[in-house]
């Protein structure tokens, strides 16, 4: 094929199935003789649980099974810290994590208590309220400052307190930055939580087969690798005897990396039964039950000089984690390291206390602590500025890290434990590409006028980078088969992403193909053993370096066997259309089918160490991760009265390397944006003091709708990454992180009000409101 | 979330939905478009025995020309149906301008109007609508029947003068007085969700641009639709300005039963009411003056 199909615009191949309903979701799945589940979950956010009584369950017409903690035997341990923490140098981390089922203690709203099996979910739920739960209620742990006070109650009782993890990083000399400095401004951040809330839920279906030993799990998780290997190892199974696919996923988002109690129970009851079990979350237990993220407190100070250069920055924060830490400490430095964003800054101290509380667990989700980063630099730079009488825009033009200054090392840690180095990186570009996209010229000559006639726009502008495409590694398998058809399998879950299409043009590129002619298969541990999952931006980067790798091999074999043939110099071969031939006679031709079958006898002899048919597995993984960056602008308009916003325009320059498709990547980054616009001003997961959700529905959890969210304009840069051969970054989590950042700037631009200042996310018009008040009638400049 | 388990009877005519409603008590709701019963169901907030569908009942559809001159919505028609009568457009153009802001198209085409109403969610839009225009609402059960204003009807949150085994029927929209002007307003945390706060307006004036009557009917100030009656005085009897409006908002304000929730603070709701009052009291004066 003439047109190399890497960065082509290419349609996504996976949508015609999604968009007619093809697509297989765990849900569409049934079996004979399948049991369906219930799960009875805390309503307390912190009791002590002192009995379970499930008599009244069992006589219940319809339910099979029921189990509580003491029913679950060996099943019964902690499980596993999923990702240990990075070995920075005095840093603490007290590993908590929960049993299948509660026993003892409840410790968070939607604790699982106990799963009832039942003939049909409606008869599960049935006889879920017939479980009698009694407990003791204890005072919750929610605010995280009064987690860590003195007479705190306690999360887990055998702490001496609610610290879960301590860290502290530096680099440089911070104490001196801070003595030459012309300006020190130092404020207070509350990033509030959010949910995921992807719109398929978690499931988990399981099927044990006694005649071939053999377990089968569906399931909705973006790692099915290590949930084999966990499932593996919990059942004293090898792995080869346990299955599991990840079929088709309406979204992952982070927490859908976890390994959670239903995942391990779910197979269990499969294998106790010996009958398919199908558990399927709804809306109302994903609210709880599910990972959330988000809830930092940053106490944070920078030092700048006269020129508005940063001489340093020094953060102390809390962290929420939740009632336990399965996911160590990714989110807190994901937030501790993504801070530093595209910016030189010379010295830097910062260090973090992760708090236990009770709540739901806090893992990532996209962007995974970096908006919390972004978020606390942003905001310091646009204080900075405004004290200094410098532009936002024009103060991060003074800070950024020269495009000759990479590979760039900040001398700390990041999350995949290698030290945080910028691969490359060219960011003043992406800065002029998105204020001249954006008007910002015109729009600072107007906003007086508009102002003049009672109108309040305004704009914000930051930049913002992220870490991506970490280790360790994936794999990919390229095989031609008989009949032509080309089959790539990856280890990574898809959950909408466009993995069927992206890892097909790279696999088209080597054998001439179109991407439609490649078939993709992702999540089915039977079709690749290796491999951890999708997460932290990484799927194209990894899986897409490794499924290049695999398919160069197969190009390889593909051009030696069709140059034998043809009696022809390897370079002379060319591959177009699903055919090889001879450079100049392409009516001479072979099928990629026919070279398959070639490559494949089945009498005769071979030459010693041939390897049967045209087929390679490749691993790849990465030093360490790329940095992508860019820049979002976007203008706002408010109503000084009502405290509404309404975003009238959102720009996004970005660089996430050389880009496989730019139709996936702007994609991509329109999700992430919306993300962000939700998580800014309309998403928030409400506590009250007890620990309850006062939000859990989608009544009072706003995600922002194709109404809220404006048209998004993209232009890309492409900076390289030397870290793959294809150049590559991620982009998965891109378009959420500074969006927090980019509304604050432009709600104060619009307002323009002394003494207003957006120091808290999520927003909404009240509490804009209530702070505009709070100026108003104390408008002392800060 | 799956409901508990009920029955389901379907009701074909009005006479055999009340029939069913007698003999199950307090123990039955009527299905109309299920826009919030069936999440109450699933969320086993509502137990009914039973479910009285009455979605196949002919005479409870459709939107005709009231003896008196006004018009009367039988009380199944479809909120979107409402929303694009002629009859509705020509005679209560404050429903026309209130329906986009209830919900979305979606809800609009399931939800009934008798179904809002008789919920009473005190942040729909629909009774404070009918409070404003001075609707009436037709009750029936098995043996009674009667006729109640809107301002009768709607007792409180969630709460109406419904009885046991009544069912509501249809309203009745008076004709519009001339000279007459509306407008809606409200604030919303998305399009198509529930009002943080809204307000109805209509305003009466003479020849002279004086104001002889106003209604003012807030949406989710607390305890369900509101009307500001001494904010709506203020405005007899003098043409409405700006400063009259700003002085109808600021008692609207003092006035109104303002509580918080996850999405506004009582001082939030109290400053939606000024603002909107004002808005809307503008807006409806500068119709009617307009209008013949």
């Amino acid at each position: 094929m003439s047109t190399r199909q890497f960065g082509q615009r290419v349609l996504r191949t996976e949508d015609p199935r999604l968009l007619r309903g093809e697509a297989l979701f765990i849900d569409d799945l049934s079996f004979p003789d399948m049991l369906h589940v219930a799960i009875v979950r805390s309503m307390h956010a912190h009791a002590r649980l002192l009995r379970v009584d499930v008599a009244g369950v069992r006589a219940h017409p319809g339910v099979t099974a029921v189990y509580t903690a003491d029913d679950l035997g060996a099943l019964m341990k902690p499980g596993p810290v999923l990702v240990p923490p990075p070995p920075i140098p005095g840093s603490t981390f007290n590993a908590r994590t929960q049993t299948p089922l509660a026993k003892g203690k409840l410790r968070f709203v939607g604790e699982p208590i106990a799963v009832i099996v039942a003939s049909s979910r409606y008869v599960a739920e049935d006889a879920a309220e017939l479980v009698v739960v009694d407990a003791d209620p204890i005072d919750a742990v929610v605010d995280l400052d009064a987690a860590l006070a003195p007479n705190a109650p306690l999360v887990h009782d055998d702490l001496p307190s609610n610290m879960a993890a301590h860290v502290a990083q530096r680099r440089g000399d911070y104490a001196k930055a801070r003595e030459s400095a012309a300006r020190v401004i130092q404020r207070r951040f509350r990033y509030d939580r959010g949910a995921a809330a992807a719109i398929e839920n978690r499931g988990v279906i399981a099927n044990w087969d006694a005649r071939t030993s053999e377990l089968t799990v569906w399931d909705t998780t973006q790692a099915p690798i290590p949930v084999r290997n966990a499932l593996a190892s919990s059942f004293s199974l090898s792995e080869s005897q346990v299955r599991v696919i990840a079929p088709y996923i309406g979204g992952g988002f982070g927490p859908k990396i976890m390994f959670y109690p239903e995942e391990l129970l779910i197979p269990w009851i499969a294998m106790q039964l010996g009958r398919p079990i199908k558990w399927i979350e709804d809306r109302s237990e994903n609210f709880v039950g599910t990972t959330q993220e988000r809830e930092q407190i940053h106490d944070a100070e920078i030092a700048v000089d006269k020129d508005g250069r940063i001489l340093g920055i020094r953060d102390s924060f809390l962290h929420d984690t939740g009632a336990y830490d399965p996911y160590g400490l990714t989110v807190p430095i994901n937030a501790q390291c993504t801070l530093l964003g595209p910016y030189e800054v010379p010295a830097y101290e910062s260090e973090f206390t992760v708090v236990f509380t009770n709540k739901t667990i806090v893992t990532p989700v996209r962007g995974a602590g970096r908006q919390h980063g972004v978020f606390v630099m942003e905001r310091l730079l646009d204080f900075a500025a405004k004290e200094l009488g410098l532009t936002a825009v024009e103060i991060r033009r003074r800070n950024y890290i020269p495009p000759n200054a990479f590979p760039y090392n900040y001398e700390i840690l990041y999350q995949d434990m290698a030290p945080l180095t910028y691969d490359s990186g060219n960011y003043q570009p992406a800065l002029e590409q998105a204020i001249k996209l954006v008007e910002y010229d015109r729009f600072v000559e107007e906003q007086p006028k508009l102002r003049a006639e009672g109108r309040h726009l305004g704009i914000g502008v930051v930049s913002y980078v992220e870490g991506t495409g970490i280790g360790p590694y994936e794999g990919a398998r390229v095989r031609v088969d008989p009949n032509g058809s080309v089959t790539l399998a990856t280890g990574v879950g898809t959950q909408g992403q466009g993995h069927f299409t992206s890892f097909a043009q790279i696999v088209a590129d080597q054998l001439g193909l179109a991407p439609t002619d490649v078939r993709v298969v992702t999540g089915d541990t039977r079709e690749m053993h290796w491999g951890t999952g999708t997460f932290a931006s990484r799927g194209a980067v990894v899986a897409g370096s490794a499924t290049h790798a695999a398919a160069m091999r197969v190009r390889e074999k593909v051009v030696r066997l069709a140059s034998e043939l043809f009696e022809a110099a390897p370079d002379d071969i060319v591959l177009d259309g699903g055919r090889a031939y001879v450079r100049g006679s392409p009516s001479r031709a072979i099928s990629l089918g026919e070279l398959a079958q070639k490559a494949n006898p089945l009498r005769g002899a071979v030459r010693p160490g041939t390897e049967p048919g045209l087929e390679a597995t490749s691993y790849f993984g990465p030093e360490r991760g790329s940095t992508a960056n860019g820049v979002h602008a976007m203008v706002v308009e408010v109503d000084p009265e009502t405290a509404n916003v309404r975003i009238l325009r959102y720009v996004v320059a970005h660089d996430c390397g050389n880009v496989i498709n730019p139709l996936i990547v702007e994609g991509q980054i329109h999700g992430g944006v919306a993300l962000g616009i939700g998580n800014a001003f309309y998403e928030k997961l409400s506590y009250d003091g007890n620990g309850q959700l006062t939000s859990a529905s989608f009544m009072d959890y706003l995600l922002p709708t194709a109404l809220e969210v404006p048209p998004i304009e993209t232009v890309h840069i492409e900076t390289p990454s030397p870290l793959n051969p294809l150049g590559m970054k991620g982009v998965g989590e891109a378009g959420a992180i500074p969006v927090a950042a980019a509304f604050a700037q432009a709600v104060e631009n619009a307002l323009a009000r002394p003494g207003f200042e957006i120091l808290e996310i999520p927003l909404s018009p009240s509490r804009l409101y209530e702070l505009l008040e709070a100026a108003r009638q104390e408008p002392r400049a800060r | 979330m799956k409901p508990p388990p009920f029955e389901y009877h379907v009701a074909d005519s009005v006479d055999q939905a009340l029939s069913l409603l007698a003999d199950y008590g307090d123990e039955a709701k009527p299905l109309a478009g299920g826009q919030s019963l069936i999440p109450l169901l699933n969320f086993r907030l509502a137990r009914p025995a039973a479910l009285i569908d009455l979605n196949h009942i002919d005479a409870l559809q459709g939107i005709t020309r009231a003896p008196d001159g006004g018009i009367r919505v039988a009380a199944m028609t479809r909120q979107r149906a409402l929303e694009r009568n002629a009859l509705v457009r020509q005679f209560a153009p404050l429903v026309v301008e209130t329906m986009p802001h209830v919900a979305h198209p979606q809800i609009r085409n399931r939800g009934t109007v008798g179904g809002s109403l008789a919920h009473a969610e005190p942040a729909a839009e629909l009774p404070a609508v009918m409070i404003t225009l001075g609707a009436r609402l037709h009750l029936r059960s098995k043996r009674t029947e009667r006729w109640l204003t809107a301002d009768e009807f709607f007792t409180g949150l969630f709460a109406t003068a419904l009885q046991t085994g009544e069912l509501l029927t249809t309203v009745e929209i008076p004709a519009v007085p001339e000279r007459t002007g509306y407008a809606f307003e409200e604030v919303a945390r998305r399009h198509g969700d529930f009002a943080l706060l809204g307000v109805a307006a209509s305003v009466t004036v003479d020849e002279t641009g004086v104001c002889r009557d106003a209604r003012i009917t807030l949406v989710n100030p607390g305890a369900g639709a509101e009307r500001m009656q001494r904010a709506a005085s203020s405005l007899v009897g003098r043409p409405i300005d700006d400063a009259a409006a700003r002085a109808a908002g600021e008692i609207a304000a003092a006035d109104l039963t303002a509580t918080g929730d996850v999405h506004a603070s009582p001082a939030y709701r109290r400053q939606l009411a000024r603002v909107l009052t004002r808005r809307t009291l503008l807006r409806a004066y500068d119709r009617g003056r307009a209008s013949r």
